[in-house]
């Protein structure tokens, strides 16, 4: 299997699937929120409008053998991972056709094939398993990566730092990628954190660290393709720092009083969908024709995938007590 | 047959399960250049180098995360956690991963891990070192809880533990680490099943881990006056084996639990429950317990002492239950 390239080919072909991948997620979860004030999708529901250009970047430097720990703001980065569109928003109306099999919901999202596990929504939780992920992997000799997303709310968690200390001092493959959208929840970062550089505190435990505009899927890209090749290449760590903003409300029940209108609007000036597209247009890489054409095929599998969901079916409910443990032969 | 402690039990236990899966490798605090806070991995890092035999930081959470991260990524880790009181900075990937995962991913993945944590009191190390917390994890859908009472669980119970798919938690009294006994090796055990390990009549004793040697001499003590006391060793907390609990109780219709843990919210009551459901039918007398007293374990010796189960308030209790 051949590594990606360190450095991005930013040709027509690959503007588009960079845009592609963005409105995918953009048009996914302005579906979720629809389905939400249905009642289709019940719970918590955390969207991921406004940070798209972290997953979609950071997923073109990850191989099919790489493994990704997430958060409960996951729906992006299974549906660039690789998860059917159809089985994650079957999971998230509960159905035992969803990639889950109903028992996770939005927060939950697994998939083996994909080398996706989950979907944690104990916020730092993630870290130490991807750090033993990538503890196997440097254990039985594979060159692999675990990418390891999560917010700057988890920087202030022990596991947090007891991970990077872990990763560092035992040389582990790890990307780690702080998804820094400014609000752990509701408390901005400068009310949580004396220091608010968060890379620095990464490269406090000398591990390779940079900060990258989140809000630019080529600049992620690029950051993320130099990060894997340097943990392929060493085994050791790496971690980056995409400074990105959450659109939507933390979510579905936040009435957002703890940012004023202002800041977003700002905020979503410099979207990623946005700028890359107003980029890509003015580069002539991409034409209006391209838009067009995305968005009908988003709208499609968005459409296919709410069949999909719909028509999906409830677990009996004689089977609660599956999945707990493994079922043992007599 | 070999004289061996309950120490070098579980240290031959886990040598050979080393020898035999190159997958398998140890890690915690200490358990290489100190030998192990218990002296249990003396030896294994010579033996095996630093990378299957790991010394941690002091991160619990961390190290224990990685133990279930290292599991889904094909390693067969033993994580040793010092005391059970210091899992508490672990319960979090305990519960909320380890224990969790299958179910949330819909049987996709599974944690193959195995959690070795010195538990109990009796050595005046105060509240924080002296907490018996099996009953406790006992709660919890998705893991297995194993409490061995014997040199020969000590050893026997790894193997299956490592072999089992999901998380198992093994909990070594460190009072027993001294013990000895004669033993074939290797040891078979299984770690579904509770055991009988002394016959009797009258009463059952049922109990685990470090109140199963108190439970046995009050036994003999109780033999000496006429009772013939029947003693089951649990020695799997969850799940229990409530068949070995009914049919003890069918057989002498009298019960006394025995558990170190404090008795709100405990194993013990849990037990009583059971019995009260499935075999309420066979009680002739009311059933009784001992468990720790309700306080932090104290400091100073006559006040632990008076906090824990003990074979004078074994035989007491019998005494009540039996109306003698």
């Amino acid at each position: 299997m051949t590594s990606p390239a360190p450095k991005v080919r930013l040709d027509r072909q690959h503007c588009r699937e960079l845009l592609h991948q963005m409105i995918r997620i953009r048009r996914f979860e302005e579906k979720c929120a629809e389905l939400y004030t249905q009642e289709k999708i019940r719970g918590f529901l955390h969207l991921y409008i406004g940070e798209e250009a972290v997953a979609v970047g950071v997923m073109q430097a990850l191989l099919p053998d790489d493994a990704i720990v997430a958060t409960y703001r996951e729906h992006g980065h299974a549906l660039v991972r690789g998860v059917s569109a159809g089985r994650i928003l079957a999971e998230m109306y509960g159905k035992q056709e969803g990639c889950s099999r109903g028992r996770g919901g939005s927060m939950h999202l697994f998939d083996a094939a994909t080398r996706f596990y989950g979907g944690n929504a104990i916020v730092g939780g993630g870290l130490p398993v991807a750090t033993g992920l990538a503890l196997a992997d440097a254990m039985l000799s594979r060159a692999r990566v675990t990418a390891c997303f999560f917010g700057e709310g988890a920087v202030a968690e022990g596991e947090f730092h007891e991970s990077m200390n872990l990763a560092a001092l035992w040389q582990l493959p790890v990307l780690f990628v702080c998804e820094n959208n400014l609000y752990a929840m509701g408390t901005a970062l400068d009310l949580s954190e004396s220091q608010t550089d968060i890379s620095a505190k990464a490269a406090s435990y000398n591990i390779a660290s940079e900060a990258v505009d989140g809000m630019n899927v080529v600049n992620v890209e690029a950051a993320a393709r130099k990060a894997a090749s340097a943990i392929r290449e060493t085994g050791k760590p790496y971690f980056l720092e995409c400074r990105t903003y959450r659109f939507r409300a933390h979510s579905m029940f936040d009435p957002q009083l703890y940012r004023d209108k202002a800041e977003v609007e700002e905020w979503t000036e410099k979207g990623p969908i946005r700028r890359f597209t107003q980029w890509a247009l003015e580069a002539g890489e991409l034409h209006e024709a391209d838009l067009q054409d995305i968005e009908a095929i988003v709208a499609q599998e968005v459409a296919e995938a709410v069949a999909f969901a719909e028509a999906g079916t409830w677990e009996p409910v004689a089977d609660l007590m599956r999945h707990v443990g493994a079922e043992r032969q007599p | 047959m070999t004289l061996m402690s309950y120490r070098e039990a579980a240290r031959g236990a886990i040598r050979d399960a080393m020898q035999a899966d190159s997958r398998v490798f140890l890690m915690g605090e200490d358990v290489g250049h100190y030998g192990g806070c218990y002296a249990v991995s003396k030896g294994l890092l010579e033996e095996f180098g630093p990378q299957r035999i790991r010394d941690t930081p002091l991160s619990e959470s961390g190290f224990t995360g990685a133990g279930i991260g290292a599991a889904m990524g094909g390693m067969r880790p033993i994580v040793e956690i010092m005391t059970c009181n210091f899992s508490l900075l672990a319960l979090d990937q305990i519960m909320n991963n380890a224990a969790t995962i299958r179910h949330m991913s819909g049987g996709q993945f599974h944690v193959p891990l195995v959690i070795r944590l010195a538990t109990g009191g009796g050595r005046q190390l105060g509240a924080q070192h002296s907490h018996s917390l099996e009953g406790w994890y006992a709660h919890i859908p998705g893991i297995r809880v194993l409490a061995p009472a014997t040199v020969e669980d000590a050893a026997g119970m790894i193997a299956p533990s490592l072999a089992d798919p999901d998380p198992v938690l093994i909990f070594e009294n460190a009072l027993l680490y001294n013990d000895t006994a004669e033993i074939e090796w290797p040891v078979a055990a299984d770690i579904d099943h509770a055991a009988i390990r002394r016959h009797g009549t009258d009463i059952s004793l049922i109990t685990y881990g470090g109140s199963l040697g108190k439970s046995l001499a009050a036994a003999e003590q109780m033999a000496a006056e006429g009772i013939s006391a029947e003693v089951l060793d649990l020695r799997v907390l969850r799940p229990l084996d409530d068949d070995a609990i009914m049919a003890t109780i069918a057989k002498t219709r009298r019960c006394i639990i025995v558990d170190e843990g404090w008795r709100s919210g405990s194993i013990s009551a849990e037990i009583m429950a059971r019995v009260i459901e499935q075999g309420f039918w066979h009680l002739d007398a009311p059933l009784a317990r001992l468990c720790s007293a309700e306080v932090p374990i104290p400091y100073a010796q006559h006040l632990e002492m008076a906090a824990l189960p003990s074979v004078d308030g074994i035989i007491a209790a019998a005494r009540t239950v039996l109306g003698r």
